[in-house]
């Protein structure tokens, strides 16, 4: 299982900040939430959220394993 | 110190501990950012970070400034949660041997903080709540140190 987090407005998108999915992989999983939940997979398409692998950005697809960290992050404000 | 919370702070009494013991520091400069009311458009501050990557990358922008200007020291306390008007946000110190490093040091730190540190922001007010996203002014700040 992998821990799922959303960030900022993806959150509230959602209904939901953290879950725990079964998924092989960041592309599976994306398209697994785009399914389950239209506005949420739009939302972690739009422009500028980044995806974070056991707390390091990564770009494109990346493989899960158990107990994975997986983090959606919208643009990053500041404080 | 790098280290995040959801408690207001004293500003002074930081600022009173990081001085305290140095004597070939020489300049300390310190930032204090406060949470505006905006004339009554926010009533609440929410600040959601990502706890371990958020002190992680800030870490990293803290360790380039450390090299860039020669300090000694620094601290920075950020809050997350709930953050009413007028309280404290942000607290940055910069301990360096002469005070023109630990000035632009602190200025650095802060544009980072303000435009690209991972933190999400959640403005409320009487028309409802809003996430806001980096404001162009953050970006030409930012763009300043890009030299």
């Amino acid at each position: 299982m992998a821990r799922v987090l959303l960030f900022g407005r993806l959150g509230d998108v959602a209904g939901w900040r953290e879950r725990e999915l079964e998924s092989p992989s960041i592309a599976h999983l994306r398209a697994r939430l785009a399914e389950e939940d239209e506005a949420l997979g739009e939302a972690l398409a739009s422009p500028g959220v980044q995806v974070a692998l056991d707390q390091a950005i990564v770009r494109g697809d990346a493989a899960l394993s158990a107990g994975s960290e997986v983090a959606f992050l919208p643009p990053m404000s500041g404080g | 110190m790098i280290r995040l919370t959801d408690q207001a702070f004293d500003p002074g009494a930081l600022l009173t501990d990081f001085c305290a013991g140095r004597t070939e520091t020489g300049a300390v400069a310190t930032f204090t950012g406060l949470a505006r009311a905006e004339a009554g458009a926010t009533t609440t501050l929410e600040l959601e970070a990502y706890p371990g990557f958020t002190e992680a990358r800030i870490a990293e922008h803290a360790a380039a400034a450390t090299e860039r200007f020669g300090l000694q020291d620094l601290m920075i306390l950020h809050r997350v949660g709930k953050i009413a008007p007028g309280e404290t946000i942000v607290f940055v110190a910069t301990a360096a041997s002469h005070r023109r490093a630990a000035f632009e040091a602190c200025d650095f730190l802060m544009d980072y903080l303000k435009s690209r540190a991972p933190f999400w922001k959640k403005e409320t007010g009487p028309d409802g709540s809003r996430w806001i996203e980096p404001r162009d002014q953050d970006h030409t700040d930012l763009a300043r140190w890009e030299t």
